[in-house]
């Protein structure tokens, strides 16, 4: 058997918080190229899914592995689980792009310095070459002009994008997108989705947790739907958005359309 | 008026002003050290560390300064323990009482400054600096503490200017600091403004030039708080 081996895979994903269980056994296996959008009303336990990858939060349960490399975990003595290797922990997430909500671009330092902060000082690249990568990844999302700005100075869409950027110049292997477009004004929503998009038509394996339905339809190569911490619905887009067998999936589509 | 009077009064207060100067900082440079410690106690999460931090700000801020120059200049002086130990060679002198005296109490200040600056570092570019692989200490070295030192020098350069203004205190405990000069003078010679003018002039100076250093550096440090380049 030759199979390749996946990007990533999660096994059974468990997290509570205090009482409320937010994920109830959550699976999911990206291979390289998949553009999966994980779909769900809010409370769901999408973004939950999503931070409990790269260890933002600490999974109760479950099994994460990148690139065929286990995240290796471990018991503290109340119980609850915790990374064994913090070294690998780090070497994991960069692997992982993260794109946040809330953008959470460094204040202090330019478009420029926070495109290459992480490649020079984790990944420990030369400078030279890592400014003229990330050169390369602002003319991508079309930052070229901005690249000496301070975050303060950009609006959203142009964060955004340039939070794609910085995320893209760590070369993961998977990017992780927590509801990106969420925090920004409508009319600046198509600028970040379009640069989203030409992601995946390059080929990036991306997670996108979402509430942008075209994207999802249009875009990815398979959507999970969530629902109370277990996956709902499951599939490509095309047979999902068509002919779910999910009463719940049907209702939360014709909701968000609207 | 009488010149000569003020220009030699004037000569003796500036003779004076290395000695405020270098109490002012020693205990400042002193008192950031341990407002580091106790400030990394008070978040360490770990309680009885963060118990000491808080009883440490409590007791240093809700307590007079004099009192706290006192106690360390004649109380600790007082007790047989102190004066067989070893401490006594740093204690006997009241040079060296004036800037623990100082600098204990700048402390707990500087610690709540340190911590607040510390709470102001938005979550966010914390966790972004997580999602980056980084460890915690290269965390706080490139993101945190850059971000913090620019929260918090605002109130930091209150406190420094406060403290130049503290150390008047020490002339009570028999150091020549400027403020004991113009006491001195003004005992000796009966004229009872001028000397305290005098002073405070040259206090009100030097704290000017700590409040215009501190806009520079802070300039320097927040291009991002600066209007958009056109």
């Amino acid at each position: 058997m030759s199979v390749a081996t996946p990007a990533l895979t999660v096994d059974k994903m468990h997290k509570s918080f205090g009482q409320l269980e937010v994920l109830r056994g959550v699976s999911l296996t990206a291979n390289d190229g998949d553009v999966i959008s994980i779909l769900g009303s809010s409370g769901s336990g999408k973004s939950t899914f999503l931070r409990c990858i790269n260890l933002l939060e600490t999974p109760d349960q479950g099994v994460v592995t990148v690139g065929g490399e286990t995240i290796k975990m471990r018991r503290r003595r109340d119980g609850r689980a915790e990374p064994a290797d913090r070294r690998q922990v780090d070497r994991m997430r960069s692997e992982l792009g993260m794109v946040f909500q809330g953008f959470n671009l460094w204040s202090h330092l330019t478009v420029l310095e926070n495109l290459i902060e992480a490649p020079v000082h984790v990944q420990k690249r030369p400078r030279a070459e890592c400014i003229e990568e990330a050169r390369a990844l602002l003319a991508k999302v079309g930052m070229s002009e901005r690249e000496n700005y301070y975050p303060a100075h950009l609006s959203g869409g142009q964060q955004q994008r340039a939070a794609i950027a910085r995320a893209l110049a760590m070369r993961p292997k998977v990017m992780l997108f927590d509801e990106p477009t969420s925090a920004l004004d409508p009319e600046l929503v198509g600028e970040v989705l379009r640069v989203m998009r030409s992601l995946a038509e390059e080929g990036r394996t991306m997670l996108v947790v979402t509430h942008e339905m075209s994207f999802a339809r249009d875009v990815s190569t398979r959507v999970m739907f969530l629902h109370q911490g277990l996956v709902e619905a499951e599939g490509p887009p095309q047979e999902l958005f068509s002919a779910s067998t999910s009463d719940r999936f049907r209702q939360f589509i014709s909701k968000e359309r609207g | 008026m009488d010149f000569d009077f003020i220009s030699k009064t004037f000569v003796r207060l500036l003779a004076a002003l290395p000695l405020t100067l270098s109490v002012w900082f020693l205990s400042v440079v002193l008192g950031a050290l341990i407002a580091a410690g106790v400030t990394w106690m008070r978040v360490s999460g770990v309680k009885p560390f963060e118990w000491f931090a808080r009883a440490y700000v409590m007791v240093f801020r809700g307590t007079p300064l004099l009192i706290q120059l006192f106690v360390v200049y004649y109380g600790l002086a007082s007790l047989p323990a102190v004066r067989a130990s070893f401490a006594w060679g740093f204690l006997r002198s009241a040079f060296n009482c004036a800037v623990l005296a100082l600098a204990l109490c700048t402390a707990a200040y500087q610690a709540e400054i340190f911590r607040g600056a510390l709470l102001a570092v938005p979550h966010g570019q914390v966790e972004a600096a997580r999602a980056c692989g980084m460890s915690r200490l290269l965390m706080f070295r490139r993101i945190i503490f850059p971000i913090a030192v620019r929260h918090g020098l605002p109130a930091y350069s209150t406190e420094m200017i406060s403290m130049v203004k503290s150390t008047a205190l020490v002339s009570l405990i028999t150091l020549w600091d400027v403020m004991s000069v113009a006491l001195k003078i003004r005992n000796d010679t009966l004229v009872t403004y001028l000397p305290l003018i005098l002073a405070g002039a040259i206090y009100f100076v030097v704290n000017y030039i700590i409040g215009a250093g501190f806009l520079v550096l802070e300039r320097r440090l927040s291009p991002h708080l600066r209007p958009r380049p056109s």
